[in-house]
């Protein structure tokens, strides 16, 4: 008994050190892109790497300052604006419908999900010349507001998807019990769903924040100078030679972080939230 | 188990006194139907109207270089894409990124998720730093690998290479990776960002196990393989299918990668970035159209069947 024991002791000690191998094996071009962002020019363009080069700021200082183009904090912003504003606007679309589809279902409920979700996959890049002609003839060109009506096209039927999912595991028998009680219906959205499926609406949010935020083909078509996004300004450094290889990490660095620490700070919801819900 | 328990959709909906009015069912309907409405226009509205001027535009010969010239051109536009070897090409390549990487990131998150599933020092700091590379903006992500893990001067692989040749003193090679390799180079990109993400959906998969169930299996006796074989990939299937369908959707229309590695160029060019050029480089919107349409026509043949997957999902919730 003590040996099978000891054998099964050593084999989790091994297997964790085989997770641990594998985590940092996957986190190190990452890191090496952090490091980069914090070496000087010259030393994050050496071959063997310069791993022990003395830290500085100049990749993130030349970044913002950007000593080479346009500066980063107008598209940073705009980025910031389509993305949250397409987030809220998701929300106040996919809550009613997700409600639609399983507080009290509509008929042929299935059918409209398929709906939702076939549109999915048809390839966005089919619709894009007609949009590129709408918008110019509407004025809508180079706008957040444009960005903003696609984003939420792109990330609506997933959170329905969602938002249907976590609607569900409100229990039928407290909302009867509040329409009894005389609740009107924002009153139970209000007091019972929200509180209920918080985290399946927080799970959404971030979810449809995060596809919003790295859009590129959209953002590069249908804006040019007034709202072009920050991944549309990454792509300047895409024929970028080895001169400015810490600007152009520190600068793949500063656009990630906004969704690296909502990411983080929201390992569990993004879980729930990535498997449709399908996951308690 | 979330979907097989949370619905059992709501129960039958009492049906209206024999004599009530059918005007008042009507309005219930209605009343029913109307928190949905506004998604569901929204969506008809910028998904569907755009698809359906693309048909009408796929039948005009025009070039936005001579805005004059624009006529009915019937099927030329059609006849074009189907002789087009470039745009051949590149559904073949769209199928084998898809195709790669989806396979690819789905075997190692599931390596990955096994390995999270058991307990160990640091689970979740190995967790968190595992998801990294999902977190990372994709264009980001792209410009990393081309240029400060590719490149052949001074990208980190051949320096690690050069590094380990100085400290056995031999001359390492210095590949180019991306000329050699562009395909796999942009696989690798996507399989380090996409790994990531089948992994959170498998492991959230795996530890809904029953465990008592496993428990009885192993008390029985069953070896660890037979546990997984018969009882683990069986639980797993639907999130195997879930991630496989999600990855796919996302992968097919990759357009990040394929611009920022190697603007399309070397045999990479996938579907979205050959339409991307024929719009917006060669500026021929008819026949970019009409590409669009055969595209969209594929998708749906391969939707129907995706969407075949996914209603097992939806089923099982209506038992």
């Amino acid at each position: 008994m003590a040996r099978t024991a000891r054998k099964r002791k050593s084999a989790t000690l091994l297997l964790g050190l085989l997770a641990w191998a594998v985590g940092l094996l996957f986190v190190a071009p990452a890191a090496w892109m952090v490091l980069t962002s914090l070496h000087g020019e010259a030393d994050a363009a050496t071959n063997p790497p310069s791993l022990l080069a003395p830290l500085t700021l100049d990749g993130y200082a030349n970044f913002l300052g950007s000593t080479s183009g346009a500066s980063p904090i107008p598209p940073l912003l705009n980025s910031a604006m389509a993305s949250i504003i397409s987030t809220v606007l998701v929300l106040a679309l996919s809550i009613p419908a997700a409600y639609a589809l399983s507080i009290r279902p509509v008929k042929k409920w299935s059918d409209v999900m398929f709906f939702f979700l076939s549109t999915k996959m048809l390839p966005v890049v089919a619709g894009l010349l007609p949009i590129y002609l709408i918008a110019k003839s509407t004025g809508l060109l180079d706008s957040i507001l444009l960005l903003v009506i696609l984003y939420t096209s792109m990330n609506l039927p997933i959170a329905v998807w969602m938002m249907r999912s976590f609607l569900s595991e409100v229990p039928v028998e407290i909302l009867e019990a509040a329409a009894i009680d005389g609740a009107s219906l924002p009153a139970i959205f209000r007091r019972i769903i929200v509180p209920i499926s918080g985290p399946g609406i927080a799970a959404t949010a971030l979810i449809c924040f995060i596809f919003s935020w790295n859009e590129l083909l959209f953002a590069n078509v249908l804006t040019s100078t007034a709202a072009y996004t920050a991944p549309v300004f990454l792509t300047s450094f895409v024929t970028s030679q080895g001169l400015f290889l810490a600007k152009v990490c520190a600068a793949a660095v500063a656009i990630s972080l906004p969704v690296l620490i909502a990411g983080f700070a929201a390992q569990d919801k993004l879980v729930q939230g990535l498997s449709l819900g399908a996951v308690k | 188990m979330a979907i097989a328990s949370s619905a059992q959709t709501r129960p039958a909906k009492t049906k209206p006194a024999p004599g009530k009015k059918a005007s008042l069912e009507r309005a219930a309907a209605w009343a029913r139907r109307a928190p949905l409405l506004p998604a569901l226009i929204f969506m008809i509205a910028v998904t569907q109207l755009p698809f359906v001027i693309t048909i009408a535009i796929s039948f005009f010969d025009w070039n936005a270089l001579y805005p004059n010239d624009v006529k009915f051109g019937w099927f030329d536009n059609y006849v074009a894409v189907f002789t087009d070897e470039a745009l051949r090409t590149s559904v073949i390549t769209t199928i084998v990124l898809t195709v790669v990487v989806v396979l690819v990131s789905l075997v190692l998150g599931l390596a990955i998720a096994l390995l999270l599933d058991r307990h160990f020092w640091g689970r979740g700091i190995v967790r968190t730093i595992l998801i990294t590379p999902f977190l990372i903006v994709p264009v980001a992500s792209a410009l990393l690998w081309k240029h400060a893990l590719f490149n052949p001067e001074y990208g980190l692989l051949n320096g690690v290479l050069n590094w380990v040749g100085n400290l056995f003193g031999f001359q390492a090679p210095q590949p180019d990776w991306i000329s050699l390799q562009p395909l796999g180079a942009i696989e690798v990109d996507l399989i380090w960002q996409w790994t990531p993400f089948m992994m959170l959906i498998l492991l959230a998969g795996l530890q809904s196990r029953p465990l008592d169930v496993i428990e009885a299996a192993r008390i029985d006796g069953a070896t660890g393989w037979q546990v997984f074989r018969f009882m683990t990939l069986p639980h797993l299937r639907r999130y195997l299918e879930l991630a496989a369908l999600l990855g796919s959707i996302y992968i097919v229309q990759n357009f990040d990668a394929v611009f920022t590695i190697t603007s399309g160029g070397l045999g990479t060019a996938n579907l979205p970035y050959s339409i991307f050029q024929t719009f917006f480089l060669a500026h021929d919107y008819g026949a970019a159209s009409a590409a669009g349409v055969v595209i969209v026509i594929g998708s749906l043949l391969l939707a129907t069947f995706a969407l075949r997957t996914v209603s097992t999902l939806l089923k099982e919730e209506n038992r």
